[in-house]
C-alpha cells in the first residue's frame, strides 16, 4: 500500500451487539487520521423518570434501562437503595441475590459467545445459517442460554424484568422442589460446557494486545460480584462509596453514552477485567477450563473477553449449584421485605455481565427519589475501546478494507457493548457537586 | 407452537419477518431470542429478513415488521412511515411501542430540563421530543403487549396473525386470570393494583409473585370501572391514586385522549 492511499472504514449501525453504533476509521496511507466508536443510540433521559418516584420503584424503572441486564440494574439499584435506608440483607436475601445475577450471566455470557461472536468464525452474518450447518452447536447454545434464564426464572419469576427481588428482599420465594430440579440441570449442563469450551479453544482469537488498567470489585470472600471495594489491576483500592474518584465521566459529541476515564487513563471492565483480578477466586472448574483456553492471566488481548467469560460461565454454574446447596441445607424462611422511608443517600455496585455497574441515589424523607447518577459499564468501556481501536487501526490497515472492517467489528463485538444501556445513563449532580 | 400450527405454517411461503428497534431496553427482542425450545423451528418457518440485535443481513420488503420502543425523535417517525410502506402488517412489541410505556415517563416533565440534567451544558448534542407510542404515527395492526413480552403470546399471536387469523389478545382485564391463580388480592395487601383496569393474558404474573399490576399491558377494553370504585372505595383509596399509578407506563395516553383519565375522572 503506498503512502498516500486512503481507506476509510466506515461500518453504520454495527450488528451484532445491543443497540446502535458506528465504527469509523480513516487512514491516509500508514497514519491513521481519526478513529471513533459512534453511538446515535436514542437518549432516554431516565432522571425525569425516577425523580419524584418512590424509591421502591427504581428497581423496577431502571432494569427498563436494559433488558439483557436488567436483573443486574434491579440487583445496584436494590444495593444503593438498602445503603442510603440503612438495610443490611439477611443471608439468604444474599444467596438468592447471587444465584439470580448468575442465571443472568450464564445467559447474557452464552448469548454473546454463540449468536453475536461465533459467526465471525464461521464466516456467515448470523445464527441463522448455522440454524442448517451446525444444527448440533445452536441447539447446544439455546439449552445453556435457556439454563441462565430458568435460573432468573425460578428467583425472580421471569428473565427479563424479574418480579421478586425487591428493596429489603424477596416478595416470592423459590420452593426446595424447584431449586433442586434447577441443581440438577446445572450439574447436567457439564457436557455442553465442556463441548462449548472445546469449541473455542479452537477458535483463533486475532493477535492483539494492548495493556490497560482492569477495574472489578473486591469483597472479603471470593469471586467478587458484589462489593464495597474497587479493584484496579495497577493494585490500588477505592471503596465504592468514593467512586466517582475513581471513575471519571464526561460528554462527548459523537457518542449520547457517555464516555470514562480513570484516575489514569482509560480503563477496561468486565468478564477479562474480572477474571485478570480475581483468577484466584475462580471454582476449580473454571480455573481448569481456563487452562483448555490458554488463558493465563493477565490476558491483555481484548479479543479474549469472551473467552473470559467463558470462564466465568462455568465458574456460574458451579458457584451456582453450591448456593443452591447452602439454600437446602438452612431451608428457605420467609421473610417478607418491610422497608422504611427515610431521607438517605447511597452508592450500590455489581458486576453484571459487562462489568461494574454502579447506582447511587438520594431519597427524601417520604422516600421521594431526589437525585439519581447511574454509570454503566458499555460507557465505562468506550473510551477504551476507542484507544484499542486506535492501536489496531495501523496494524489492520494494511490488509485492506475489508480485514480491517472485520478486525474492527470483531473488536467492537469482544466488547460485548450493550449501547442502549449505556445511552440510557442517568446524570443528576448531586448536591454540592459541579 | 402447536404441531397444527407447524403444519398450517409449513403451507405458507416463507413469511419474511423483520424487527426494529426505537428507545427501548431491548428486552422484548430478547425474548424473541429466549424462545429457546421453539427458535430452531420458528426460523425454518419464516425468513427473518431483518433483526439488527443478531443478524448483519438485511432486507426491505416484509410480510409482517414487528417494532420495538417508543418514538422518542423525529427521525423515528420517518423510519416509522418507510417501514409501514415496506410491510404488509405491522405489529408492535412491548410496552415502550404501546403504550409508550417507561420512557413515557419523562412526558409532563419539561424536556428541555430533563436533557439538562442528564447532559449539563452539552444537553443541545441529544436534543429530545415527547415519547410517543408507534401507532400515533403510522397505522398499526397489532399490539404484542406487556413489559416484557410474553414468549408464549408472542409465538401465538405472530403465528396466528401470519396465518390470517385475529390476534388471540385478551380483552378482559388482568383480575380475571389474579383470581383463578387464586391470589390474595393486592389491595388486601395494602397495595394499589392496576389489575382491575389493565389487559390481561400475562397470566397476573406479577400478583402472583408477591407484587402488583402495573399497568403495563395497557387499558382493557373493558375496564371494570364499577369494580374500580369499589374497591377504591373500601380500601380508603382516591382516583388520584390509580391514575399516579397508571402514569408509570401509560404517560402518553394518561395525557392525551383515550386513556384511563378520559375514563374515570371526565
Amino acid at each position: 500500500m503506498s503512502k498516500t492511499t486512503a481507506v476509510d472504514v466506515r461500518v453504520d449501525y454495527v450488528s451484532r451487539v445491543e443497540g446502535h453504533g458506528n465504527i469509523l476509521v480513516t487512514a491516509q496511507g500508514d497514519q491513521v487520521k481519526e478513529v471513533k466508536f459512534e453511538v446515535t443510540e436514542p437518549p432516554r433521559f431516565f432522571e425525569g423518570m425516577l425523580r419524584g418516584r418512590p424509591f421502591e420503584q427504581a428497581p423496577l424503572i431502571t432494569s427498563r434501562i436494559c433488558g439483557i441486564c436488567s436483573n443486574g440494574h434491579v440487583l445496584a439499584s436494590i444495593a444503593a437503595m438498602e445503603s442510603a435506608l440503612g438495610i443490611t440483607a439477611s443471608e439468604q436475601t444474599s444467596l438468592l441475590r447471587r444465584l439470580l445475577l448468575h442465571g443472568e450471566t450464564i445467559q447474557s455470557h452464552v448469548l454473546h459467545a454463540y449468536f453475536l461472536v461465533a459467526p465471525d468464525f464461521f464466516g456467515v452474518g448470523s445464527v441463522v445459517p448455522l440454524v442448517q450447518s451446525h444444527p448440533e452447536v445452536v441447539k447446544r447454545a439455546l439449552r445453556l442460554k435457556k439454563l441462565g434464564n430458568d435460573v432468573c426464572d425460578v428467583v425472580g419469576g421471569r428473565a427479563v424484568h424479574q418480579i421478586a427481588a425487591v428493596v429489603g428482599g424477596f416478595t416470592h420465594l423459590p420452593t426446595p422442589d424447584e431449586l433442586l430440579s434447577l441443581r440438577q440441570r446445572l450439574v447436567d449442563a457439564a457436557p455442553d460446557l465442556q463441548a462449548t469450551v472445546e469449541l473455542f479453544a479452537g477458535l483463533a482469537m486475532p493477535d492483539f494486545d494492548r495493556p490497560t488498567e482492569y477495574l472489578s470489585l473486591k469483597s472479603a470472600a471470593g469471586y467478587a460480584y458484589f462489593g464495597d471495594l474497587i479493584l484496579s489491576s495497577s493494585g490500588d483500592i477505592t471503596p465504592v462509596r468514593h467512586y466517582r474518584e475513581k471513575v471519571k465521566e464526561r460528554v462527548v459529541e459523537h457518542s449520547s453514552a457517555k464516555h470514562c476515564r480513570s484516575d489514569k487513563d482509560t480503563f477496561m471492565v468486565g468478564a477479562l477485567a474480572r477474571v485478570n483480578n480475581g483468577f484466584q477466586y475462580l471454582s476449580d472448574g473454571a480455573k481448569d477450563v481456563a487452562v483448555g483456553l490458554g488463558f493465563e492471566p493477565p490476558v491483555t488481548n481484548p479479543y479474549m473477553n469472551t473467552i473470559a467469560q467463558l470462564i466465568e460461565t462455568v465458574h456460574c454454574v458451579d458457584d451456582a449449584v453450591a448456593i443452591i446447596d447452602a439454600l437446602i441445607a438452612r431451608s428457605l424462611i420467609p421473610e417478607p421485605p418491610a422497608v422504611e422511608a427515610r431521607e438517605g443517600h447511597g452508592v450500590g455496585a455489581v458486576e453484571v455481565p459487562r462489568g461494574t455497574l454502579y447506582h447511587e441515589y438520594s431519597i427524601d424523607r417520604e422516600g421521594r427519589i431526589t437525585d439519581a447518577n447511574l454509570i454503566i459499564p458499555t460507557g465505562q468501556n468506550l473510551a477504551n475501546l476507542e484507544s484499542d481501536m486506535w492501536a489496531l487501526a495501523p496494524v489492520v490497515i494494511p490488509k485492506g478494507a475489508d480485514a480491517a472492517q472485520l478486525a474492527m467489528e470483531m473488536l467492537v463485538r469482544a466488547y460485548d457493548p450493550c449501547i442502549s444501556c449505556s445511552t440510557h445513563v442517568i446524570y443528576l449532580p448531586v448536591k454540592g457537586e459541579e | 407452537m402447536s404441531e397444527a400450527m407447524i403444519e398450517a405454517l409449513q403451507t405458507l411461503k416463507r413469511p419474511r419477518v423483520a424487527v426494529f428497534e426505537l428507545a427501548s431496553c431491548a428486552g422484548c427482542q430478547l425474548q424473541i431470542l429466549n424462545c429457546e425450545d421453539e427458535l430452531v423451528d420458528l426460523l425454518q418457518l419464516i425468513e427473518l429478513a431483518y433483526f439488527k440485535e443478531a443478524m448483519t443481513e438485511t432486507s426491505d420488503v416484509y410480510d409482517l415488521a414487528l417494532i420495538e420502543g417508543a418514538v422518542t425523535r423525529e427521525a423515528d417517525e420517518d423510519k416509522l412511515r418507510t417501514i409501514r410502506e415496506r410491510a404488509k402488517l405491522v405489529g408492535t412489541l412491548g410496552a415502550c411501542a404501546f403504550p409508550v410505556g417507561i420512557p413515557g415517563l419523562k412526558n409532563g416533565h419539561d424536556l428541555e430540563e430533563v436533557a439538562r440534567q442528564v447532559y449539563g451544558e452539552h444537553a443541545s448534542y441529544f436534543p429530545s421530543v415527547e415519547a410517543k407510542p408507534v401507532d400515533s404515527v403510522i397505522k398499526v395492526d397489532l399490539h404484542i403487549p406487556g413489559c416484557p413480552i410474553h414468549k408464549d403470546e408472542f409465538l401465538r399471536v405472530v403465528t396466528g396473525v401470519l396465518l390470517g387469523r385475529k390476534p388471540p389478545i385478551p380483552g378482559y382485564p388482568v383480575c380475571v386470570e389474579c383470581r383463578l391463580k387464586e391470589n390474595i388480592c393486592a389491595f388486601d395487601r395494602g397495595l394499589i393494583c392496576l389489575g382491575p383496569v389493565t389487559r390481561g393474558g400475562c397470566g397476573a404474573i406479577c400478583p402472583s409473585y408477591g407484587s402488583r399490576c402495573f399497568g403495563c399491558r395497557g387499558l382493557a377494553d373493558d375496564p371494570n370501572l364499577a369494580s374500580v370504585e369499589n374497591l377504591l372505595e373500601d380500601h380508603g383509596r382516591t382516583r388520584e391514586d390509580i391514575l399516579a399509578e397508571y402514569a408509570l407506563y401509560n404517560g402518553y395516553y394518561a395525557l392525551h385522549d383515550g386513556g384511563l383519565k378520559a375514563k374515570v375522572a371526565p
